[in-house]
């Protein structure tokens, strides 16, 4: 067993793991963050996606180990104290960009990430930024309405924005 | 474009408004509980073992060693299985054959005991502290097989010789069925200007839901009640299946929860053995046990959809009038008979072989054929899409040969809404529909007259441009439980729902129907609002927990509004009426002068009236009330069963691009116009089509099951091989609706939507790829139109690219 | 998962004492190969040995005119670097069009060409742009790197530091993805390096290799009409569901075109 700190939505955590655990095991299994989930073991659903130090990550592709020392965001900790969506959240449910909801925690943290990474959003970045993602659902239609409505307002409210 | 009710809401959560989903806030939080994220104290975890070929002779299982290793707690076959009298998996549909003998329904067990048939078919199962020490120990159980010859397809299961799946079944045939008139039809084709014959094949899809199958079982001993938790679309239907067949536990000693579910478009319908492995074995090891599946096991052991092969006449007369349709279908039902597998290439499939049209006559013959596979049975659309491609792919190609617009053709063959209702010559009554009108409102949109500029446009590019249409129907919200009966399925189909008015004026209602992406939660409470003219934050909707609501049969074929929608409907005229009758006693009026409107009870032409709520308190209050008339309480239950199937129906129109030099298929523009009768939810309603449409975008240039036709091995088993479609595959579409043609027969009007993207997509996309590439001579290309199929085709065909 | 022992050095010198030491020891970097091989138990090594925090091994740098990649550099950050992007633009397109944007926050080039899978991306760059492999015991020229599936040049101990590109001419890379995986079903980058147009083709067959009729076409006229006609051998090329190997070898002919247009655009 490893011992292993680090900061989960804005808490410092330290765990025993085992070299062979995942983050997205410490994540649901040790924290009992069970927003993050998993979808595949190829690493390519996305399901699992949360953030390492502000950028996107499969966390069923990362050893919990490996994530020692570093700040880690899932879909927990991106809306606000209070309750308040943070803008992606929100435009997913405007737009309707979820049905079952089993991919949408992965979908927004990575929505988020892309939103952060480009100056300008269109529809066609949009579907290649969610290359990484497979929803069974939506068809993707509203996905990506919701991914271009999310990033919109992520620029007009950058105080909620940033509550991540 | 958007679309707009046809009649405004009463409020605005009424029915016909775009109500923002209630569920969203738990789902976007990350505070979903699906069954994964439920732990129970002191839980063990189950590894399944499974078969790694699709043939064997099982001639001892050794598990010494793996009961020895860390933190197992304890290793069953199916030996153990055996010895406490655990049946095997039930078939919930009898179909017989032409002869009238039954069809051959091989034993199930959740546990092989000496023989394996499919890769992924289940061994064994370890149980242990923690999911990787059961992984760890399942590598030391020694099995010894004798591996034995595969079949995988249904042609080369019925072939003389073939290897046998099942002892009992001989040339590996199931059941060889029939629908329709054949002297009439072979009258038809006697008399025929044209014959257009057609082979194809309905690939094979792997449903691939993104929550993966899981399932935790738990005895208490101190009460004898055992409790499942699982990934289900209908826990009663599970409660109903395991309990009463496999395990033999009474109903009121299982309680099944289905808590939030992540999709499951058929494949978590039915009963699967992992289900009954836990629940039994939580019993012998006196702990709960959890099993989830991996994405590669969810590939070899969630049942798969479709697996047509299908040769196809269609005869015209010299005006292009169908005459008569004839069709043979062998239908792959894998290696075992799935909760409701014989039910789909029969009665959901030849049954709507008229499709839109006037087809007198109809001849189908269908083959089930058992195959060293995956168990097949519904996926979205199940059985209505492949008869959807059968149809709209022929009368593509028989318009292409008549030389007549694709468009033409279908109208002189659309039964005209004077008809209906219509009786099909293949068991159906359609109640109504207006065909044409969602063809020309598609047309429309999608400006068909300007195709051949667009094709022009493309072919300067160097493309090929394409346009393919399908005017489809299905029947949905199934069925009447007599007439289901009386065509083999071994149980009802209504729904139940009990609508619970609390004394302060809030409302639970308890459905049988379950959500895993509908948004039951939204929609339902839509009714109760609307109806109850109370707001919609004090409705709340519970579903998919036995031990809560009074019964159900849960949710597929687009069936819970129509049949579950209709339940709540009934519940709700009782209490309406039993409200009534509390409210004219309070007013002293006679109940025919009290008028419910808007949440009032009002005696008619007085202002005099009181809220529903004022009832509610009065009847769990009873100190002015009818007492010797009625009792308390404003609870009352209903359970609906359904007159009839209902149709919707619609036209979809894609257009493609193709890029001969490496064949790779763009879908350019894609319209949908449907009708789904009265409509709760136009947002809702139109992220299901968007959704159905992709899967079936999927099938036609992506999604296909491949097995290895010698060694029946899965080379499709994950998202390295078997294409789903993602996000830059797709376009944006658009969708839009009628509501001029609401259902005959249900309170509601509704007629469900929940298929129709996946039942047109296929065929809609395969007609504009032919379209696209008809100028090389290319009449046909079995699905998926894969960048590798469509190169080679047009390598092929018999006029080259360069002299077009 | 198999257990293993789990080894985080911070020195190079740490890393080739761990790995030496051990009997069975594997190297993890992005871990985008890795962690789904030992997921699937394909791989059971005694011990992982991460590179994550061993910053010599880490960043871009400009040298000698050329560029010089650690290779622990991540794919996002070849993708996203101004130093790439102004002395080799086109790489950090294909940078950019490694797996999604997840794996290119974890994957590295290290990592990549260490694997080798025949269907990876930075291999045709390494090959096509004339690069030099840096090892903790040596230098490779790129060509001699790269010796079969899943195969490389690398001795049992020795590790790969970074990789040193010369300035090219111009650059394109086209790539044909898989359907389903998104890997490469054929990349093809065309480059001018040193005066001589070089074509490297990855995807189609077991490990990369050049094109040398193509490269001779485009010597003389570097345009993509200059490739009409020319086809490669399908014998010997890969061969699987979503793509024969005749079908691969039309595709090598069309991507090498595109992306020369790529490179003269």
């Amino acid at each position: 067993m490893t011992s292993v700190s680090l900061k989960v939505n804005g808490k410092s955590v330290t765990r025993e793991v085992e070299g062979r655990t995942l983050l997205v095991q410490l994540l649901r299994d040790h924290l009992g963050l069970t927003g993050t989930h998993v979808g595949c073991d190829t690493s390519q659903c996305g399901a699992c996606v949360v953030h390492v130090d502000g950028e996107s990550i499969k966390s069923c592709t990362m050893l919990a180990v490996q994530a020692n020392g570093l700040e880690v965001t899932t879909i927990e900790g991106l809306a606000a104290a209070d309750g308040t969506l943070h803008p992606m959240q929100a435009a997913f449910r405007e737009h309707h960009g979820l049905q079952c909801g089993y991919c949408t925690p992965g979908m927004v943290m990575s929505a988020v990430d892309l939103a952060k990474s480009h100056e300008h959003l269109d529809e066609k970045t949009v579907r290649e930024g969610l290359e990484g993602n497979i929803c069974r659902c939506t068809g993707y239609h509203n996905i990506v309405k919701a991914v271009l409505a999310g990033a919109e307002a992520m620029r007009s409210q950058p105080a909620q924005a940033a509550a991540e | 474009m958007s679309n707009s009710p046809a009649n405004a809401p009463v409020n605005a959560t009424g029915i016909g408004a775009s109500v923002k989903r209630r569920e969203d806030f738990r789902f976007l939080t990350g505070q979903g509980t699906y069954t994964d994220d439920i732990n129970r104290p002191n839980q063990t975890h189950a590894y399944i073992l499974r078969s790694p070929y699709a043939h064997a002779r099982i001639n001892g299982i050794d598990t010494a060693a793996a009961l020895e290793a860390p933190g197992v707690v304890a290793v069953f076959t199916g030996k153990d299985i055996a010895a406490d009298k655990v049946n095997g998996l039930p078939c919930g549909w009898l179909i017989h054959s032409k002869d009238g003998s039954p069809m051959v329904e091989p034993p199930h067990p959740p546990l092989v005991l000496d023989k394996v048939v499919h890769v992924g078919d289940q061994v064994a199962v370890i149980i242990a502290e923690t999911c990787e020490q059961a992984k760890d120990a399942a590598e030391l159980v020694m099995v010894d097989y004798d591996e034995l010859p595969a079949v995988t397809t249904s042609p080369e299961a019925l072939k003389d010789g073939a290897p046998l799946v099942h002892d009992q079944a001989t040339g590996n045939l199931c059941y060889d069925w029939h629908l329709g008139d054949k002297a009439a039809t072979d009258a038809a084709f006697a008399k025929a200007a044209h014959v257009t014959k057609l082979d194809l094949i309905n690939n094979r899809l792997v449903p691939n839901a993104m929550e993966p199958r899981a399932a935790i079982g738990e005895f208490d001993r101190a009460t004898g009640d055992y409790t499942l938790w699982t990934t289900s679309q209908n826990p009663h239907v599970i409660r109903l299946l395991m309990g009463a067949f496999v395990l033999g536990i009474p109903e009121h000693k299982l309680r099944v929860i289905a808590p939030d579910v992540g999709g499951g478009f058929g494949s978590k319908i039915y009963h699967y053995a992992e289900e009954a492995i836990v629940t039994w074995a939580s019993r012998k090891i006196g702990r709960p046990i959890k099993w989830v599946a991996e994405r590669s096991e969810s590939f070899v052991s969630d049942a798969h959809g479709r697996d047509h092969v299908t040769h196809a006449e269609l005869a015209l007369d010299a005006d292009g009038k169908f005459l008569g349709l004839r069709v043979q279908t062998l239908a792959n039902m894998g290696a075992y008979l799935s909760t409701f597998a014989p039910s789909i290439p029969t009665y959901l499939y030849a049954t709507l072989l008229a499709g839109q049209y006037t087809t007198p006559a109809i001849y189908a013959e269908v083959k089930a054929v058992f195959t060293h596979t995956v168990p097949v049975d519904a996926y979205r659309g199940a059985g209505r899409p492949e008869a959807c491609y059968l149809i709209e792919r022929i009368v593509e190609n028989a318009a292409r040969e008549l030389g007549i617009d694709k468009t033409e053709l279908r109208r002189r063959n659309f039964i005209p809404p004077s008809a209906m209702p219509y009786d099909t010559p293949v068991a159906l009554q359609y109640d109504c529909g207006m065909f044409e009108k969602c063809l020309d409102q598609a047309l429309n949109l999608i400006d068909y007259k300007g195709f051949p500029a667009r094709k022009a446009e493309a072919k300067a590019r160097g493309k090929l441009r394409g346009i393919g249409l399908a005017s489809y129907i299905e029947a949905c919200g199934i069925a009447p439980s007599n007439v289901a009966g009386a065509l083999g399925a071994r149980a009802g189909l209504y729904e139940s729902g009990e609508v619970r008015f609390h004394p302060t004026g809030s409302v639970t209602v308890f459905t049988g129907s379950h959500s895993h992406g509908q948004s039951h939660e939204t929609t339902f409470a839509q009714l109760v609002s609307d109806r109850f003219g109370i707001p919609i934050e004090n409705v709340e909707i519970v579903h998919g927990d036995t031990s809560k609501v009074p019964f159900g049969m849960g949710t597929y074929g687009s069936r819970s509004l129509a049949v579950g929608g209709s339940a709540i409907s009934k519940a709700m005229d009782k209490v309406v009426n039993k409200a009534k009758k509390i409210a004219a006693h309070m007013l002293e009026a006679a109940e025919t002068d009290i008028v419910f409107e808007q949440g009032k009870f009002t005696v008619a032409g007085t202002d005099r009236s009181l809220t529903i709520g004022d009832v509610a308190l009065s009847a769990y209050v009873p100190h002015n009330f009818p007492l010797d008339e009625l009792e308390p309480g404003l609870d009352e239950q209903a359970f609906y069963d359904p007159k009839n199937f209902t149709y919707p129906n619609g036209t979809q129109i894609a257009e493609v691009e193709i890029d001969p030099e490496t064949g790779v298929v763009r879908i350019e523009k894609f319209v949908a116009v449907d009708d789904f009768g009265r409509v709760i939810n136009p947002m809702v309603v139109e992220g299901q089509v968007h959704g159905g449409i992709v899967q079936g975008i999927g099938q036609a240039l992506m999604e296909n099951c491949v097995y290895d036709p010698q060694t029946g091995q899965l080379l499709t088993g994950s998202y390295m091989d078997y294409c789903m479609p993602r996000a830059d595959d797709v376009p944006s579409f658009i969708v839009q609706y009628h509501e001029e043609a609401p259902c005959t027969h249900n309170p509601l009007g509704v007629k469900g939507c929940g298929e129709a993207g996946a039942i047109g997509g296929s065929a809609t996309v395969m007609n504009a790829v032919v379209d696209a590439l008809a100028d090389l001579g290319i009449k046909h290309l079995d699905m998926p139109a894969t960048p590798l199929r469509v190169w080679r085709a047009i390598q092929d065909a018999s006029v080259p690219l360069a002299a077009e | 998962m198999y257990a293993f022992e789990y080894h985080r050095p911070t020195s190079l010198s740490e890393v080739t004492g761990l790995v030496s030491g051990k009997e069975d020891a594997k190297i993890i970097a992005g871990g985008q190969t890795l962690i789904p091989t030992l997921k699937q138990r394909l791989a059971q090594p005694s011990d992982v040995i991460d590179l994550g925090a061993v910053a010599e091994l880490h960043g871009i740098r400009e040298e000698g005119g050329g560029l010089v990649i650690g290779a622990t550099t991540k794919h996002a950050e070849v993708a996203g670097s101004d130093i790439v992007r102004r002395l080799i633009p086109e790489l950090a397109e294909l940078a950019n069009g490694i797996g999604d944007a997840q794996v290119r926050n974890r994957g590295t080039l290290g990592g990549s060409i260490c694997n080798n899978d025949p269907s990876a991306d930075y291999p045709a760059a390494l090959v096509g742009l004339n690069a030099t492999v840096h090892t903790n015991k040596r230098t490779i020229p790129a060509e001699e790197f790269f010796t079969g599936m899943f195969e490389t040049a690398l001795e049992l101990d020795e590790i790969v530091t970074a990789v040193a590109f010369p300035k090219p001419g111009r650059v394109g890379y086209a790539k044909f993805p898989n359907p389903a995986s998104r890997y490469a079903t054929v990349g093809v980058l065309v480059a001018e390096v040193d005066g001589a147009v070089r074509v490297a083709v990855t995807g189609a067959g077991p490990v990369v290799f050049r094109w040398p009729e193509a490269e001779q076409a485009l010597s003389s006229n570097f345009s993509a009409a200059a490739l009409n006609g020319l086809t490669v051998d399908a014998d010997g090329l890969n061969a699987d569901i979503h793509a024969s190997a005749e079908y691969r070898a039309n595709l090598v002919a069309v991507m090498a075109k595109r992306a020369v247009v790529r490179a003269a655009g």
